[in-house]
């Protein structure tokens, strides 16, 4: 133990002689605005990158056209290790993009690191800026700034087994309450099907419970967000979607586990007859055991007719705050991002544009999109823009609290007010 | 004169261990987060602060508990099983020693990551090799069972492997420590009447006790700090948390929510701990008369 001792106290020592303090990178932003030279670009790859390439490839060669002496040079990362690309990027100007596409739900994290700039003269100035959804672009402001443009939206509603709901006769779900014993009339008729697939892991299927029960996932008071899954409404949308996660609909053993994808698998498989997709999920289920023996509805709300708010996920692209070509960095993402090539992103890889004409237009022509098109105008929310949800996130905060009710270690009550706790403690540092 | 000698390797252990010890303490004294490291931020000293939290939070001292309890029992397995190969290997003849150290040598090289996901895909719930054989032979209530789903069997599991990945290390520093031993020694106990246990018992286990304080240290160090078997096969600590280890939680709570002055903490934490290991070791080793 003496080595110990000394160790640390020669360390404590050090300290104090020296007063140091942890590196720091100091402030990130550029002075500069150059209007040549190579322009970088940070994507993100995806399962089936080919269409999407194919669309980048005309956008970049069409900007490369219309700016002489400007290259754009494209990577595409990995989805699973974007943060710590993003955090290097951060702290070392040199390794970061100009521009970049990131997930809207990192964007306060991000904002608060310093990573991008704000957009938002730039948007108003923009022609096509003027039709871009305003439900979807509160999804990139932070205190009311602009950091980025919706490049799209991932909205999720759901899917069911045509054959499996014609045979036992039964009608898709009105209201919220009606899935719970849909899911186990299905599975005690058929037990090899799962009544409906969701996942403890599966948070962005479980907060339309919670929303269409009148809960929310925190409240801001006085700038600071204070959580509210511990609220009665939370409590009742919990309990409502851990219902699901029992072995009369979903088995814990197999389901506790699962997160969105997962969770699509299975039905995809064949092996559940409902589960919560989304439009992103529609060209997978249409390659599988289930195609063209299901359909999707929006998810029902708490009233017969209505719609559970859903969760409007999506990808934005945004400037670096740190790039030394400004004025080509948001041309780029004003070309990328336009009308233009968000028709021709929808086509080639199915993503839901950012703007409300073109989103009528395809519920219009594509009645397949209908059921998505209809949740987003009914209303969609959003997880609390703060870095602390960041934290939350990767320290798995809601899907332990579903897991400890599906599993049966704990009662919702218990769960929730420990969620609502750790919450806090990821908001107040 | 002795520090002119021993001033290169000072050097760059001060370099290579020092100063990052220097850091990860500096670190852990800080509320240090990604805002922080990007300077948008301003520092903010907390003194004890992140130590305190570590400390006051149950879930770390059940995490604490569980790295504890699964190092011990990989610990005990891993040499169980290693070293009743070695004894095998010394009693069977060339051929079949040879394919036992193969099959040893390949669980040995096989990367954690990809022999976990195999492991994963043999006890796969609904299409495991192992649910099918045992539904085949007679145990249907084992089709669809899921391995990862309960803590002790997720556990288990995960014991199952990192003792498959280990062992061989075990088994092949004992192998070469009993083929060591001189044959006369054993050969003069046995004259003397020794029975076979007896001679084990007092003559192989005494010779080969520096090597056995060796491989359990070692494998207590590997076990304690075991990341990736965990990390892929109960996907990030299992069902709500309850198949954490130490490193995994220090990974998720800290490091991936950016929160690098508590996973500093946490990693100062293990390290007091791994050391007061190895000074007991180095006791141990030093009462036995073992020259260092």
């Amino acid at each position: 133990m003496r080595v110990v001792r000394v160790l640390l106290a020669a360390a404590v020592g050090a300290l104090a002689l020296a007063g140091c303090a942890p590196v720091q990178s100091g402030s990130t932003s550029s002075a500069k605005d150059e209007k040549s030279g190579q322009l970088k670009v940070w994507l993100f790859d995806e399962v089936n990158r080919g269409p999407k390439e194919e669309v980048v490839k005309q956008a970049v060669s069409e900007f490369q056209a219309a700016h002489a002496g400007v290259t754009v040079d494209v990577q595409y990362i990995q989805v699973s290790t974007r943060a710590e690309r993003f955090k290097a990027a951060f702290s070392d100007a040199k390794s970061a993009p100009d521009v970049a596409e990131f997930g809207n739900t990192d964007l306060a994290g991000y904002v608060a690191a310093g990573g991008f700039a704000d957009l938002g003269q730039d948007v108003a100035a923009w022609s096509d800026g003027k039709d871009l959804s305003p439900r979807v672009t509160d999804t990139a402001k932070v205190d009311g700034k602009t950091y980025g443009v919706p490049w799209y939206v991932g909205i999720r509603a759901l899917f069911y087994r045509t054959d499996v709901f014609a045979e036992l006769g039964i009608a898709p779900p009105a209201t919220l309450d009606d899935i719970a014993a849909t899911a186990r009339r299905i599975r005690a008729a058929k037990p090899d099907l799962l009544g409906i697939s969701v996942g403890g892991k599966y948070t962005y299927g479980m907060l339309p419970f919670l929303w269409a029960q009148g809960g929310d996932l925190a409240a801001q008071q006085g700038g600071k967000f204070k959580s509210t899954v511990d609220s009665a409404e939370a409590r009742a949308g919990i309990a409502k979607y851990t219902e699901l996660l029992r072995d009369d609909s979903c088995p814990p053993a197999q389901c506790a586990g699962n997160g969105g994808d997962a969770s699509v698998e299975a039905f995809r498989a064949g092996k559940a007859a409902m589960t919560i997709g989304g439009n992103f999920n529609r060209t997978a289920v249409d390659s599988s055991a289930a195609a063209g023996k299901y359909a999707i509805v929006p998810l029902p709300g708490k009233t017969a007719g209505s719609i559970a708010p859903a969760f409007a996920g999506g990808n934005l692209l945004g400037v670096t705050r740190s790039t030394d070509r400004r004025t080509l960095a948001v041309q780029f993402v004003e070309l990328l991002g336009g009308k233009q090539y968000q028709q021709k992103m929808y086509q080639a890889m199915g993503n839901l544009p950012t703007f409300t004409d073109l989103q009528n237009t395809v519920a219009a022509e594509k009645p397949v999109e209908k059921p998505f098109i209809d949740t987003l105008n009914a209303g969609t929310r959003f997880v609390p823009v703060t870095p602390g949800w960041a934290k939350v996130d990767a320290q798995g905060v809601l899907p332990t609290m579903l897991q400890q009710v599906a599993s049966g270690a704990q009662d919702v009550n218990t769960a929730t007010a420990a969620a609502a706790q750790q919450m806090n403690s990821a908001f107040g540092s | 004169m002795a520090f002119a000698y021993l001033a290169p390797t000072l050097l760059v252990l001060a370099g290579l261990l020092g100063y990052p010890i220097y850091q990860l303490v500096l670190i852990s004294l800080y509320d240090y987060n990604q805002e922080q490291v990007s300077g948008n931020a301003p520092l903010n000293f907390l003194g004890l602060g992140n130590y305190q939290k570590l400390l006051s939070d149950k879930q770390f001292w059940t995490v604490l508990a569980q790295t504890v309890g699964f190092a011990a029992v990989c610990v005990a397995g891993t040499l169980l099983v290693g070293t009743a190969l070695a004894v095998l290997a010394t009693r069977v003849r060339a051929v079949p020693r040879t394919l036992l150290f193969l099959a040893a040598l390949g669980a040995w090289a096989t990367p954690a990551v990809a022999g976990s996901t195999i492991w994963l895909f043999l006890f796969d719930a609904n299409f495991g090799l192992v649910n099918e054989v045992l539904s085949g032979i007679g145990l249907h209530g084992m089709a669809g069972f899921s391995w990862t789903y309960g803590q002790w069997t997720a556990f288990g599991l995960v014991a199952a492997q990192v003792i498959w990945c280990s062992f061989p290390f075990v088994m092949v520093t004992l192998y070469a420590g009993i083929r060591a031993i001189p044959g006369e020694v054993v050969e003069a106990a046995a004259l003397d009447g020794a029975s076979t246990t007896r001679i084990a018992r007092s003559v192989i286990l005494p010779l080969l006790r520096p090597l056995l304080l060796v491989v359990t240290i070692q494998s207590i160090i590997w076990d304690f700090k075991i990341f990736t078997q965990i990390y892929v096969m109960t996907n990030g600590g299992g069902i709500a948390g309850r198949n954490l280890v130490l490193n995994v939680y220090a990974y998720q709570q800290a490091f991936a929510a950016s929160e690098y002055g508590l996973g500093a903490s946490i990693g100062v934490v293990t390290t007091v701990l791994l050391l007061a290991i190895t000074v007991v070791y180095l006791r141990v080793l030093k009462r036995s008369g073992e020259v260092l």
